[in-house]
């Protein structure tokens, strides 16, 4: 039987984009254990976000993070929401929702 | 002639099988629930450290809010819900190379998850309290 395969083609690119940015942010974690400041105080905070390598890695956690959540609440939304209107608008806040905290992360990162 | 099309009332069977997930299932759903709990809490960790790095008395202010113990609760919850994530996000990754893959292996990996977890947020919630 030659059967021609049909889908949206994402299924691959999101496999491997969501357990890219897992390593990613388990780079993060072990990273940030290592550097964060003891003892903890308002200036050697400061002082590690205002470094520049910090600012970028912190970055690439938030991309990572956003992109990573994205994947996977879509996933939840295509679960249990079946009601196609109603998948739409939930998928489309999440979105918003997830740009908009990218946003915030990057002015808080540039304003330090 | 009997109605043949006719509904006949039958009863309901609730499926209540998930209740009764073995360990890898419910490493699994708890994967699930962490990971939306990670999505909530996603703007509260920004507003800390929003305020943590905004100025002296706002970092001031970021620990005394974390000081309150409904904010110690939630910490704790969160802590939870980043670990077993990402303990079980780290099995995941290992059976996508296929090591663990068996039955057995995939069980007390699964398990191991749960301990790993839990301890870890036990020992850091005592920490915190």
């Amino acid at each position: 039987m030659n059967r021609i395969i049909v889908g949206a083609h994402y299924g691959l690119r999101d496999w491997l984009a969501q357990r890219v940015t897992a390593l990613v942010m388990i780079a993060y974690t072990v990273m940030f254990l290592v550097v964060w400041p003891r003892p903890m105080s308002y200036a050697s905070w400061k002082a590690l976000f205002a470094q520049d390598w910090m600012r970028f890695a912190t970055l690439l956690l938030v991309v990572s993070a956003l992109l990573h959540a994205w994947i996977g609440m879509r996933n939840v939304w295509m679960d249990y929401v079946h009601h196609t209107g109603m998948r739409l608008t939930l998928e489309i806040a999440t979105i918003l929702w997830l740009v908009g905290c990218g946003g915030w992360a990057l002015q808080i990162l540039w304003r330090v | 002639m009997p109605d043949l099309t006719a509904k006949k009332k039958r009863p309901l069977w609730y499926n209540l099988s998930p209740l009764n997930l073995p360990v890898p299932g419910l490493v699994s759903i708890f994967h699930r629930i962490s990971g939306v709990l990670l999505f909530l809490g996603l703007v509260a960790f920004l507003y800390l450290l929003d305020l943590s790095l905004a100025s002296q008395s706002g970092y001031a202010q970021a620990g005394e809010v974390l000081r309150t113990p409904i904010a110690k609760l939630l910490v704790i919850a969160s802590i939870w819900a980043l670990l077993h994530h990402m303990c079980a996000g780290i099995r995941h990754l290992f059976l996508d190379i296929d090591v663990g893959t068996s039955l057995h292996a995939a069980r007390r990996s699964a398990f191991a998850v749960f301990v790993v977890s839990l301890a870890l947020t036990v020992s850091i919630g005592v920490r915190l309290w």
